[in-house]
């Protein structure tokens, strides 16, 4: 069942991957221009499966996701002010500013929880089908989470259960660690797991699983497809395994630019690409999809640069609104303890 | 005498107790690669990794595994990387680790050690940021030190490592960059002794971990309003020197309790039930706890500043004891 993006569509999936790329190079150089953030972890390279998974669900489904959050949030709609104003920790803040980075949560985009918890989000998103399907709504409840989700034991009780009553569920597992780039830069290091292959140690449990390269949008949008259809029609949960390689800047506390901003004009002059960064860019899910909008006549290089420039700005705006937006009242730390 | 950061005082504890003894086992997530914050750094260069021992992301097997192989004999340090995270292995800590020499009516000896840091401290938010001591206090079976200097973190730790009980050793994320003298080659300190971190006649400040440092500059501010404090750290929870305090209560009269945590159901809850049973005589005034207000821990940089307890806090609530207004 592959359905063929259009034109429009095309062109909204790639501005959803440029405004998650552009709003944590903003992020990073705020940090780096001396604003105190605490430590965040960026989706820098992972754009295009939360992206196009996303674009997919409808108004009522579920989301549950974790550390790693801010692409999933922008992709269901986050507005960027107020996601950068929460990360900030000013009043404006989708959280009031409790949440930070690693909470950073609508529940009005369907948004359970961002778990900082390794593990954490996964029984919340099968929680969330248990409640769908007593309720008797045609919601699906999706969780992304990280491999290193495989090696704690909750996933397992988790995966289970959803099986077991075959709850509308995806489990969207991002493995990031399909290449070892991250590790000489000091990142966790890869899956710590006996398993060779993650979907592997899913099938013993009757759950359908394939494995997907996360850095390109169509494969991604087929399998969620499938796997959305399969738990709206009362077929139980389904196992995603999305595969990128983790982006060199990212690091467990302090991610830095360390390939340069992205240049989409990589996608059709690579000789600009710097030599130290041709391995990354050539794997980069942003542009291989620009590479392949531009291929297939989908959209032009001003076209492209314009869509980029727009983005831009307005991240530019929003990180300016978040940063003069006022902090919060020191009291209202106490607020909002018990419903 | 050198003088070290608190993180490399862990280090160099680890480090002799590895090469003292080879039932020392160091376990837990990244820590052959150092640990996110450098504890364990270089000991698997020097140990190998069969001793300093990388695992999956597995709380709650590790804490298991490595109760398991205490009751073998072996002596395994294991990192649980934020106190928030030890929710995933309560199960193994406080209904295995904590009662199995209890249970075995004391044939089996659990000789584990559990090193988490913990605090509130470069927003981190309601999931990296607790401050969960009390939690452990309650567990009959486990003893709980919180060093609050390079020195003691040494020490206690040294000394963790060779108590055949399980021990968990509370370290501050923010003093782990602080720099302080540290005794050279082998340091313990006793577990379960308080130490005198500074004399007075007025009023006695028992303070815990971070807030050790909140309480020695409060006590510098007062003494220039003539108020004298004496600050006592515990250094360790349980068990607890219940003497030393009671010793500084007979001569000040007076006692304020200061830590990071929530303050309901925290250490100073305890601290005051147990003072007043035993010093209850000695008291000229109501006792003052300081602590977090019962909240979770805010994300946002203003939010977290409020939430931690602070010197201008702690200042005002030794006053009202002293001067009774
Ligand atoms: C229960 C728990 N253990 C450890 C950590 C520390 N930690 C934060 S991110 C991370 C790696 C997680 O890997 P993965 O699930 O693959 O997510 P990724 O960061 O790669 O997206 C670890 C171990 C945590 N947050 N929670
Ligand atoms: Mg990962």
């Amino acid at each position: 069942m592959t359905s063929e993006l259009n034109q429009q569509e095309a062109m909204e999936l790639l501005r959803t991957m440029l405004l998650i790329r552009r709003f944590e190079e903003g992020l990073i150089q705020t940090q780096k221009s001396g604003i105190s953030i605490g430590h965040f972890h960026v989706y820098i390279g992972q754009e295009c499966t939360g992206a196009a998974a996303i674009a997919l669900l409808e108004p009522q489904d579920k989301i549950a996701t974790t550390h790693r959050n801010h692409g999933h949030l922008l992709a269901r709609g986050a507005d960027p002010r107020r996601l950068y104003a929460e990360i900030l920790g000013k009043a404006a803040g989708y959280n009031k500013g409790k949440g930070g980075t690693l909470h950073a949560t609508v529940a009005g985009l369907g948004f359970l929880s961002t778990s900082a918890l390794v593990g954490g989000a996964v029984p919340l998103a099968v929680g969330a089908g248990f409640a769908a399907k007593q309720l008797g709504e045609r919601c699906v409840s999706v969780g992304f989470f990280g491999d290193g989700v495989l090696e704690e034991g909750v996933f397992f009780e988790s995966l289970n259960m959803a099986s077991l009553w075959k709850l509308p569920v995806v489990f969207m597992c991002e493995n990031n660690s399909a290449g070892a780039l991250g590790q000489s830069a000091g990142e966790y290091p890869g899956s710590t797991i006996a398993t060779k292959q993650l979907i592997d140690v899913v099938a013993p449990f009757g759950v359908p699983a394939s494995a997907v390269d996360g850095g390109d949008p169509r494969a991604v949008r087929d399998v969620t497809q499938q796997a959305l259809a399969r738990a709206r029609n009362g077929g139980g949960p389904t196992f995603i395994e999305a595969r990128t390689v983790r982006w060199p800047g990212s690091r467990p506390l302090w991610p830095e630019l360390s390939t340069g901003e992205t240049d989409v004009a990589f996608a059709w002059e690579p000789d600009r690409i710097p030599m130290a960064h041709r391995d990354w860019f050539a794997n980069d899910g942003l542009i291989r999809y620009v590479r392949q909008l531009f291929d297939a006549k989908l959209a032009n290089t001003k076209e492209i640069l314009a869509l980029d420039a727009t983005v831009r700005a307005d991240l530019a705006k929003a990180m300016r609104f978040a940063i003069e937006a006022p902090y919060p009242d020191p009291a209202s730390a106490l607020d909002d303890v018990f419903a | 005498m050198a003088e070290l950061t608190y993180i490399e005082a862990i280090n160099s504890a680890l480090r002799e107790e590895l090469a003292r003894d080879r039932g020392v086992y160091v376990i837990g997530e990244d820590v052959a690669l150092g640990g996110p914050f450098g504890a364990t750094k270089g000991l698997a260069a020097e140990f190998g990794e069969r001793r300093v021992v990388n695992t999956p992301i597995s709380e709650g097997a590790i804490m298991g595994l490595a109760t398991g192989a205490a009751a073998m004999g072996l002596r395994p340090v294991i990192e649980v990387m934020f106190v928030d995270f030890i929710t995933l292995a309560m199960d193994q800590l406080v209904n295995h680790a904590a009662k199995l020499h209890y249970m075995s009516g004391g044939q089996l000896g659990i000789p584990l050690t559990v090193r988490v840091q913990q605090g509130a401290a470069g927003n981190g938010g309601a999931q990296h940021s607790q401050s969960l001591e009390a939690w452990f206090i309650h567990v009959p079976g486990l003893k709980v030190v919180m060093p609050s200097n390079p020195a003691d973190a040494k020490g206690l730790l040294t000394a963790a490592i060779r108590d055949d009980s399980p021990v968990i050793c509370i370290e501050h994320r923010a003093l782990y960059w602080t720099r302080g003298e540290v005794p050279d080659g082998e340091h313990t300190i006793p577990i379960g002794r308080a130490a005198l971190r500074r004399p007075g006649k007025d009023v006695t400040l028992v303070a815990t971990s971070r807030m050790v440092e909140v309480a020695l500059e409060v006590a510098g501010t007062l003494a220039n309003e003539g108020i004298e404090v004496e600050v006592i750290d515990p250094r360790s929870l349980l068990p607890l020197d219940l003497d030393t305090i009671t010793a500084s209560l007979r001569k000040t009269g007076r006692l304020v309790i200061a830590h990071e945590a929530v303050e309901g159901a925290g250490f100073g809850a305890e601290l005051l039930a147990q003072v007043q049973e035993a010093a209850f005589d000695y008291l000229d005034a109501p006792i003052a706890r300081v602590g977090a207000p019962f909240a979770p821990v805010p994300a946002s940089p203003v939010l977290e500043q409020a939430f931690v307890p602070g010197a201008e806090r702690l200042a005002g609530a030794v006053r009202k004891v002293v001067l009774g207004a």
